[in-house]
């Protein structure tokens, strides 16, 4: 039985004064790849928020297991506009990453520098570290972010939208780096997503957040329902 | 020998006069351009150019009712600062146009104060500054913010670059962004209103937004934006000083000219280079 990273027992949560999680259950364990799909307003941004720790739930509780915090979680989030033209090495955005491990102290040591440089290798992009950000193509941007998301992830990463706006080449490399870290490292992986069909297909489980309701099962249990839904 | 270089070099003059020019302008250069980096990057370039307005307002209410300027003016801004920076978070209201809604009713109620009182002279000083006139006080207090401002960008350098870069990722990360960006209101207010009674109120954004932009053209790293941004400043400063005193023109404007400059010029390298 693998261990539980983190369970979320009967949460709700309101955005804008709408209640858009009702009684949602559902839990992480450690190496597993959950893909949470939905479409606009299902309460996935919600969902991530409060998962991360940024906005409280109104009711139920999020429980983190294995000593894993909140702020422990690689998190990446989705682009902005400002960010593509941002003048920063690749090298200052990773270690931007290691700010969680800081405390109180204002300066980055060598074994923060490491750790940089560690998840730089492990996606491949160390060659491009002194390289600017704004000069990358966007799925070189994407690897960089999630270079950053790992220097601060324990055991776990948790994905926002990561291949929009990438090409269908790009999008195919981002989901096997994914793959590639939740195989080979056994990091779990929380990914967010429009893109059902691509994604669930890399995925342990599947949370489906719908207007009314939701899924949340392994994606065969998930496809088995979804083609059963579609003969109904 | 210019004639003008000669009352410049005169010992009293230049203690009285140009020494506290220097320290002063060099201490809200350095300010200006630092905030300015992040200003600009998180696309806040108009805040300086808003917050100036609501200081001009201000210091012509503050005229009219015999308060010293910076005590009325300082709060106002901080305040003004705070709300602006609030209004780009949660835009109901758009950011920019907020900035134009408040920074031109603060401008015309300065101007309609300032006139029905019939001291449209004095205040006229804080449109376009008067930095030959800067008090010791005034001095003292821009000394003493150009070392907060340096401090913090040493030491808490990783969180700024943090927050700057991706707040939302520095928030997950326990960042308290919050906190940085009330920081960053503060400070930029305070830098405002120093650089206004310098520059004026029409031209203080200039120091914020054009050293970091030139610095943006050349430099690759964050690190490198931030100290570049810092030195032209400075030298730009200097240089625009020195023009003005030489050939008798507005300090202020000067010294924006040479900046502008410095930005074509960095420009033109910053295409060559690619």
């Amino acid at each position: 039985m693998s261990k539980t990273l983190i369970s979320c027992k009967s949460i709700s949560a309101s955005y804008d004064g709408m209640n858009v999680l009702r009684d949602l259950t559902f839990s992480v364990n450690e190496g597993d790849y959950l893909c949470i799909v939905g479409e606009n307003g299902s309460g996935k941004s919600t969902l991530i928020k409060c998962l991360l720790g940024i906005k409280q739930v109104d009711s139920g509780e999020i429980i983190m297991g294995e000593g894993l915090k909140q702020t422990d979680i690689g998190y990446l989030p989705q682009q902005t506009v400002l960010q593509k033209g941002f003048p920063a090495t690749v090298g200052e955005v990773v270690l931007s990453g290691c700010l969680n491990s800081r405390g109180y102290h204002p300066f980055f040591t060598s074994k923060e520098k490491k750790r940089a440089s560690e998840s730089m290798e492990k996606l491949g992009i160390s060659d491009l570290k002194s390289r600017s950000y704004r000069e990358l193509s966007g799925g070189q941007q994407q690897r960089v972010l999630l270079a950053r998301a790992l220097c601060s992830a324990k055991k776990m990463i948790l994905l926002d939208e990561p291949v929009t706006a990438l090409d269908p080449l790009a999008s195919s490399e981002l989901y096997s780096v994914i793959s590639e870290l939740n195989q080979k490292y056994n990091i779990a992986v929380i990914m967010v997503s429009h893109d059902i069909e691509n994604s669930v297909g890399n995925a342990s489980h599947v949370l489906h957040l719908r207007k009314n309701g939701y899924f949340f099962g392994t994606s065969s249990e998930y496809s088995d329902s979804e083609s059963e839904s579609k003969f109904i | 020998m210019n004639e003008n270089l000669k009352l410049m070099l005169e010992p009293e003059f230049f203690r009285a006069i140009i020494l506290p020019a220097l320290i002063g302008g060099i201490a809200v250069t350095i300010c200006a351009s630092l905030l300015g980096v992040t200003l600009v990057l998180k696309k806040y370039s108009m805040i300086g150019d808003g917050l100036s307005h609501i200081g001009y307002g201000a210091l012509s209410i503050g005229a009219v009712m015999n308060l010293a300027p910076l005590k009325i003016a300082l709060p106002v801004v901080i305040i003004s600062a705070f709300i602006l920076l609030r209004l780009n978070e949660n835009s109901k209201l758009h950011g920019d146009s907020a900035i134009a809604l408040f920074s031109t009713t603060a401008l015309a109620i300065g101007i309609l104060v300032s006139s029905k009182a019939g001291i449209t002279n004095d205040v006229s000083q804080y449109m376009f500054g008067s930095i030959l006139a800067m008090s010791t006080e005034d001095v003292i207090i821009s000394v003493a913010m150009s070392v907060i401002v340096i401090l913090a960008f040493i030491f808490l350098y990783n969180r700024i670059f943090a927050v700057t870069f991706d707040e939302n990722f520095a928030r997950a990360t326990g960042v308290n962004a919050g906190i940085y960006n009330m920081i960053f209101a503060v400070l930029t207010a305070v830098t405002v209103v120093l650089g206004m009674m310098m520059m004026g109120s029409l031209l203080i954004s200039s120091l914020i937004v054009i050293p970091s932009l030139t610095a943006m053209r050349v430099c690759r790293s964050f690190r490198g934006v931030v100290i570049t941004s810092a030195l032209i400043s400075v030298i730009s400063f200097l240089i625009g000083m020195f023009m003005a005193l030489l050939m008798n023109t507005t300090p202020g404007a000067s010294i924006v000219i040479v900046n502008a400059v410095f930005f074509v010029i960095f420009s033109i390298i910053g295409k060559f280079r690619k």
